[in-house]
């Protein structure tokens, strides 16, 4: 069985700030991780490899430094990387981010046959999770999003079962092979890597793919031309006309405070009052 | 590179004239998202953002109701024209019973080929989410998701779909001026919710959608309904008490508890909260996780970070309390308490019991 991977590296978001004065992003010394809902992929694409045996190859697309993703999850056990990496991608959107990983798997499919491809449910900078149903739409893949188990897999009927989160409940789907999933967070921990691969990792010599290497021939597919979508402005949300109204603490007795707190909002707001009541009765 | 569709890149060129293909493409559309006979709120709130786009470009507002041959999957078209819609495309079809990808996507791209849409709305529900992706990647056109604020641009008539991006950090805009339809999709309760007017009625347009089920590969063996007796559903909480990290200690986040207790409210917690275990994911407020717009939003060692901010905004009266007085929370806040959340939370809920027994008393 060969599962394909892909991954995305991106700035730690927890970790962004805003620069006070000018609005600006502030990404000096924001360290980059692998976005953390792929994980959950790459660790169920691991697991079926220990169940039954094949092979997991990790796609990133990205500037030369996702190399250090790609080597992380080498790692954790995955068996191939592939870097597709060019300028000619820069400015991409979903849609043509999805067309180079599914030109770059293409690629990889001529050499082995691949069964199952994972992403994260989507990643915590654009948050958009459309790249997985972009990628599963163009190699005419059946998608599967927001699984949180794998039932079953049968290599005979070439079929797999899966849970999936739905709205109101969870659907146990049924569907043929090759199929692109994109998992849940909670689904599964990460393992550590064991010494073994990570000296392997270390040493391994990174596939790095650029247009032509990834097949791709039309350039008006990738990067800023093959993006429908064009960002205007960027900009801090506009701050509320007025402060909060700040309620003093007298000689630091809080019982004093919330009283004057709540004659304010109740005297303000009768509603919320006559909802607090209308709940505790 | 590999940026998703909001990384800031070259600015949107100010004068673009639209492509004479694009004249042919009219129209404000929903997607109206029911499963099981059940529409999923957030579609009734698209339907009063679309009204005023519709408005503002002077066309129709058009709901799409895909479902079963039921009387209810025709029922859903009347109550859309309660809620705004001038027109349904209304699509049954045995294949459309559950959500699926592979026939909700052939059936809503065909009737996008057949109908052209200008502009095309979903709910960013694990649904709407799944079927948005599809639908654009096979019309090859743009798509931002969870838009915050949508507005026609007077000059090109183009859609500027303003979305959180950085984690939440900063906002930004973002147009599909060349291509159509021009696709959003909008999370449940950034969206006030229209009132509904019985009165109203409009035009369902049937819609004849052929496939064959043997030939769908995706079949569902079972839907296992989330017993919802003790799920958290904060988007729809009308009182919450969220607890942040200046709690300092997991035990701490009882008071929060304590309080949300006392005011028959819900429990929301900020994202590092979720991550250290303090709270379930369910309860996570913020770009990562929930939206939610209560009566009454009570924010205790929450610091205020735009990424909490943005799902909490909605909030009609928001009260903080952090022992930070320069914490971002104070600035969007209306209430504002500098203090020490484990003293000040026991006091409310002590002040609130005592307020609640008067209260009872009296009535």
């Amino acid at each position: 069985m060969h599962s394909v991977v892909c991954i995305k590296q991106v700035p730690d978001s927890a970790q962004i700030r805003v620069h006070p004065v000018t609005n600006t992003i502030m990404r000096q010394g924001v360290p980059a991780i692998i976005n953390p809902y792929d994980l959950f992929a790459l660790e169920e694409a691991l697991r079926l490899k220990d169940r039954f045996g094949g092979t997991v190859t990790v796609i990133t697309m990205g500037p030369p430094q996702a190399e250090v993703a790609l080597r992380k999850c080498l790692s954790f056990g995955a068996d191939h990387a592939i870097l597709v990496s060019d300028r000619a991608f820069a400015g991409a959107d979903t849609l043509a981010t999805s067309f180079a990983l599914s030109a770059a798997i293409s690629k990889v499919r001529e050499e082995q046959p691949v069964d199952l491809i994972f992403t994260g449910k989507q990643t915590i900078d654009g948050d958009t999770a459309q790249v997985g149903p972009g990628i599963a739409k163009r190699l005419d893949y059946q998608l599967l999003t927001y699984v949180s188990k794998i039932v079953d897999i049968d290599f005979g009927k070439k079929e797999i079962t899966v849970e999936r989160r739905a709205e109101g409940g969870v659907q146990l789907l049924k569907t043929a092979v090759p199929c692109l999933i994109t998992m849940l967070e909670g689904t599964n921990e990460m393992r550590f890597g064991d010494m073994a691969d990570m000296f392997r990792a270390a040493r391994y010599p990174l596939k790095v793919w650029d247009r032509v290497a990834a097949g791709i021939e039309d350039v008006a597919k990738i990067g800023l031309k093959g993006s429908p979508t064009v960002v205007g402005k960027v900009f801090a949300p506009k701050p509320r006309s007025q402060r909060a109204e700040m309620i003093e603490v007298h000689d630091n007795d809080p019982q004093d405070l919330v009283v004057t707190l709540l004659a304010k909002v109740f005297t303000r707001h009768p509603k919320i009052e006559a909802e607090i009541i209308k709940r505790a009765s | 590179m590999s940026d998703s569709n909001d990384a800031p890149r070259k600015p949107a060129r100010k004068k673009v004239e639209l492509d004479p293909r694009f004249l042919s493409y009219k129209h404000v559309w929903v997607y109206i998202e029911a499963e099981r006979g059940e529409v999923h709120p957030v579609s009734w709130e698209l339907l009063g953002e679309g009204r005023k786009l519709a408005d503002q470009l002077g066309v129709d507002l058009v709901g799409v109701v895909l479902g079963p041959p039921e009387a209810r999957t025709r029922a859903i078209c009347e109550e859309a024209f309660h809620f705004g819609a001038d027109r349904c495309y209304l699509v049954q079809h045995d294949a459309l019973r559950d959500y699926r990808n592979e026939p909700y996507t052939k059936c809503l791209t065909e009737l996008v080929d057949t109908y052209q849409p200008e502009i095309l709305m979903l709910g960013a529900t694990t649904l709407g989410r799944d079927l948005a992706g599809s639908v654009a990647t096979t019309l090859a056109t743009g798509l931002v998701a969870d838009c915050t604020e949508l507005v026609i641009e007077a000059e090109s008539r183009c859609l500027a779909s303003t979305r959180p991006t950085f984690g939440g950090s900063l906002l930004c805009t973002i147009m599909t001026q060349r291509h159509r339809p021009q696709m959003a999709t909008v999370r449940p309760r950034v969206m006030a919710m229209p009132d509904a007017d019985a009165s109203r009625t409009g035009e369902i347009i049937e819609h004849a959608f052929s496939i064959v089920e043997t030939s769908i590969i995706t079949k569902i063996l079972q839907f296992i309904p989330d017993d919802t007796r003790d799920k958290p559903n904060l988007p729809f909480a009308d009182i919450i008490v969220a607890g942040g990290r200046g709690l300092k200690k997991p035990e701490n986040f009882q008071l929060v508890w304590d309080l949300a207790k006392v005011l028959g409210a819900e429990v929301g917690a900020s994202r590092p909260v979720v991550q250290a275990g303090w709270a379930e994911l369910d309860r996570q407020v913020g770009q990562s996780g929930k939206t939610v717009r209560p009566k009454l939003y009570i924010a205790a060692g929450i610091s205020g970070a735009v990424q909490h901010r943005v799902g909490m905004d909605g909030a009609d009266v928001i009260i903080a309390i952090n022992n930070d007085s320069n914490a971002p929370i104070f600035d969007f806040a209306h209430y504002g308490i500098v203090g020490n959340a484990m003293q000040i939370l026991p006091a409310l809920t002590e002040a609130f019991r005592k307020h609640l027994a008067q209260a009872r008393k009296a009535g």
